[in-house]
């Protein structure tokens, strides 16, 4: 092109260049007007955007609607177990710095029957982009209460409304030492949830994302109360946060001044469940990371293993 | 001919308590009973105890002195046992270790543990060397995060390790059934501990067999090993990754207490290079090849790997074809679970009949598994000394089953395991023919072979002595 020949062009051109349909595979069998299909759509075009190789890429999930997830991304997958996407992704990540690893969870999975691992996964702070599809109910299933649902919601086990204040994931998160990224996004504006996911990807570390979900199947009412209450809403703005473009700033005019580097302030946020504060609530880029740990001594040849094997064979010798 | 050894009053003469001094003042008799040098013994207690104070150290020499000095004073005899001449450079371990030797020497490089008695010791002998080696030992929160960190692990180029005892075995279930669904080789030693829930953690049993073979939901057929020496749980891991590799699917080793903690010597292993894992392939897969491609004869199908250009697929504990989609058509389901279950067959084509200890006919024949082989093997040879017709057989190979067993069975005239897990005494109250429980490998072996296997088994937590295996012998045999 342009009478330039590869080895002699400046620029460096990429020999696969992969477009967002590229990332795509199958058809997403959610139901129609589901949070799932807006994440699924923001994350393709991060893949895009970045560039991610389809074949360094890695989707972990558990089991719920939303883990249905990988089943659509045109990269490697791996749909496991209900609640343990954590330390299935964990193992990926140990001795594959090179890859890109994800982790797409639900409220159910992540809340309740993965809880103990969720904690801690923000402690081991291995670099995974941890999404949250939090719609405040088991949907897979068919309409059980969840740990975030709010106390009240009638389901299918709690058909006079449930009787329990919900677990709040944000304080969660920011309670447990070593927590290095916490955000919160909507699956209803696509602009600040693809901002969202971008920044976590960004962060070196275990990012995690709440995102509110609608579902429309068994959450109809909540979901739509939840999209047309824009007055709860609060944006965080810093210069170091996450940059809502104007559409998102006129939509909610409520602006909240935070600095993500500030987790007392973060956490004090997080316990004000009046509003629902959309942003980075907390970054530490400077947290202590397993995954390094992880990758720390690899690639030794078998020579070298096998001196060290020797080595301390020796000590077993009569 | 009796001698009374007044222990007690003699250690007093030290040490305040005699319960505490008692061990080293044995070692300078039985030193003396064997004609041993002191010197040995002298270097060992000061190297021991290096860390502790002089005094310790000079107690103990001193008990091991007066020992040494009783004996020969006090008894009328003494023996001269020459070192077994080998030529051979040995190493002398527990099987703990010889599991983490035979784990660096497969080239393992992630062990992923939660600690459990009497299992842990693996990972603190990896822990030690890893550094090294190139590995790592990952603590994880709980057996369940263990084995799914280790399946990730896995899933991502090299098969890793996870170790654990009943308790930890249970809770690893789930992700057990999601291994052998997805098709992910990975290695599990379960050293086994007295059960059924906490149990007995510092005791023998053999008591996870058929939790180990049935545990899981639905259709889960495993490939289940039993190192019985020490020397072998070392060579069984290199062999178990290969396995678990070729036939895509997990592999257990069944160990025990006793061979955890006891100690043999045997010949130091010669490492070899191609017993080591091949560095992860990231060469670019053939799209043509499915992720299942299973071959219609073998169950056998060729895993991508991330990085792997054109491998993409996602695994998947859901039912799915060939191709990795999800489906829950009759004839995919039907397909899918026969096709891993062929690997099961396919991998018994590979195993060879096991080997008979003694005649390949007579009146008893025991069968055995295990750390138990020594016991059995020593208690048949005694029985025979004294005349009677029996044999033993030890199995390595638990699921699939070494082949031939109905052959030899039908050579004897009875045929029992022996085993250290529960059985129902034949005797006790209520016990008839139709409701008794047999012990785990009698269990199988039955339905197996259809033969009228009986048992003989304990669940005392202790070690099976030949002497108590004769004595049952020789009530088998009527005498
Ligand atoms: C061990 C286990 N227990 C229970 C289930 C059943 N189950 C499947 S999904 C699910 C809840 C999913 O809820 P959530 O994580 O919120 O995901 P959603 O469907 O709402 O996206 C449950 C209980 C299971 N698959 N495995
Ligand atoms: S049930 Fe709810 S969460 Fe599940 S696909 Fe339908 S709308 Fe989405
Ligand atoms: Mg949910």
């Amino acid at each position: 092109m342009f009478g330039l020949n590869n080895d002699s062009c400046a620029i460096d051109i990429p020999d696969t260049y992969h477009t967002q349909g590229e990332y795509t595979k199958g058809i997403a069998r959610w139901c129609p007007g589901c949070g799932d299909h807006s994440v699924l759509h923001a994350v393709q075009r991060l893949c895009a955007e970045k560039q991610l190789a389809p074949e360094k890429t890695v989707f972990v999930s558990g089991i719920g609607c939303s883990s249905r997830f990988p089943h659509y991304m045109n990269t490697y997958g791996f749909h496991g177990l209900h609640g343990r996407a954590f330390p299935v992704a964990e193992g990926v990540k140990f001795r594959r710095p090179d890859l890109d690893v994800f982790v797409v969870t639900g409220d159910g999975d992540c809340c309740s029957i993965g809880a103990g691992h969720w904690l801690h996964a923000i402690r081991y702070n291995m670099n995974l982009t941890v999404l949250l599809f939090d719609n405040a109910i088991y949907g897979m299933t068919k309409k059980q209460t969840s740990p975030t649902s709010p106390m009240g919601t009638i389901s299918n086990t709690h058909p006079e409304g449930s009787v329990l204040p919900p677990v709040n994931p944000i304080q969660t998160t920011l309670g447990v030492s070593n927590v290095s990224f916490v955000a919160q996004t909507v699956d209803w504006v696509p602009s600040h949830l693809y901002a969202t996911i971008k920044a976590a990807y960004e962060h070196q570390g275990f990012s995690f994302v709440k995102i509110s979900m609608r579902c429309p199947k068994f959450m109809a009412e909540f979901s739509k109360k939840k999209v047309s209450e824009r007055d709860s809403v609060q944006l965080l703005m810093h210069e170091n946060g996450i940059q809502p473009d104007d559409a998102t700033e006129r939509m909610f005019t409520h602006h909240q001044p935070h600095d993500p580097t500030d987790i007392n302030a973060a956490r004090a946020l997080a316990e004000d469940v009046e509003k629902t504060y959309l942003g980075l609530f907390y970054q530490n880029k400077n947290a202590l990371r397993y995954d390094l740990y992880g990758a720390h001594n690899l690639g030794y040849s078998t020579e070298q293993k096998m001196a060290a094997i020797e080595k301390k064979l020796e000590a077993f010798a009569v | 001919m009796v001698y009374e050894i007044p222990m007690a009053e003699e250690c007093l003469k030290f040490v305040p308590d005699p319960k505490k001094g008692k061990n080293m003042w044995v070692l300078g008799m039985l030193s003396y009973i064997y004609s041993r040098d002191l010197k040995t013994a002298e270097d060992q207690i000061a190297s021991i105890f290096k860390k502790k104070s002089q005094a310790v150290i000079d107690s103990n020499l001193q008990l091991l002195n007066a020992g040494h000095e009783w004996a020969a004073e006090n008894l009328d005899f003494q023996f001269e046992i020459p070192a077994m001449p080998t030529g051979k450079e040995l190493v002398v371990m527990n099987g703990n270790e010889a599991f983490a030797f035979g784990t660096l020497a497969a080239g393992i490089e992630v062990c992923s543990m939660y600690p459990i008695t009497p299992a842990t010791s693996v990972s603190h002998m990896l822990a030690e060397t890893f550094e090294k080696a190139g590995g790592l030992v990952h603590q994880a929160e709980d057996e369940i995060a263990a084995i799914g960190f280790a399946i990730g692990s896995s899933y991502s180029g090299k098969t890793a390790l996870t170790v654990t005892s009943g308790p930890g075995l249970a809770l690893k279930t789930e992700f057990i059934g999601l291994a052998i669904m997805a098709e992910v080789p990975l290695l599990i030693i379960d050293v086994q501990r007295g059960g059924p829930s906490t149990g007995m953690p510092t005791k023998i049993e053999q008591g996870d067999l058929l939790a180990v073979l049935y545990g899981a939901a639905g259709d889960a057929p495993k490939i289940v090993m039993a190192p019985s020496t020490i020397e072998e749980c070392f060579q069984f891991v290199i062999v178990a990754r290969q396995i678990a590799e070729a036939f895509r699917t997990p592999v257990f080793l069944l160990s025990d207490s006793n061979l955890a903690t006891g100690v043999q010597p045997f010949e130091r292993p010669k490492l070899k290079a191609e017993w080591m894992s091949a560095p992860i392939d990231q060469s670019p897969w053939n799209e043509d090849t499915k992720p299942y491609q299973w071959d219609e004869e073998t169950g056998l199908s060729k895993r991508p790997i991330p990085g792997m250009k054109g491998g993409e697929y996602t695994l998947t504990g859901l039912t799915h074809t060939a191709s990795g989609q999800v489906s829950y058509l009759p004839e995919v389901n039907q397909r899918s679970t026969a096709m891993r279950s062929r690997k099961i067959a396919a991998f018994s084509r590979t195993l060879k009949p096991p080997k008979v200890h003694g005649d390949e006919e007579g009146d008893l024949l025991l069968i055995g598994w295990g750390s138990t082989r020594g016991a059995i093997e020593e208690a048949t040879d005694r029985a025979r000394e004294l005349g009677g017709k029996v044999s033993s057989v030890h199995l390595r190979f638990l699921s699939p089953l070494e082949p031939g067993l109905k052959d030899i069975f039908k050579r004897f005239k009875k045929v029992m395991t022996v085993e250290i897990n529960y059985s129902d005494d034949v005797n006790a109250p209520l016990i008839t023919e139709e409701n008794r429980r047999y012990s785990q490998l009698a269990w199988i072996l039955r339905a197996r072979t259809l033969v009228d296997i009986d048992c003989f088994s304990n669940v005392h937590g202790q070690p099976l002595k030949p002497r108590n295996i004769l004595e049952r012998i020789k009530l088998e045999l009527g005498n």
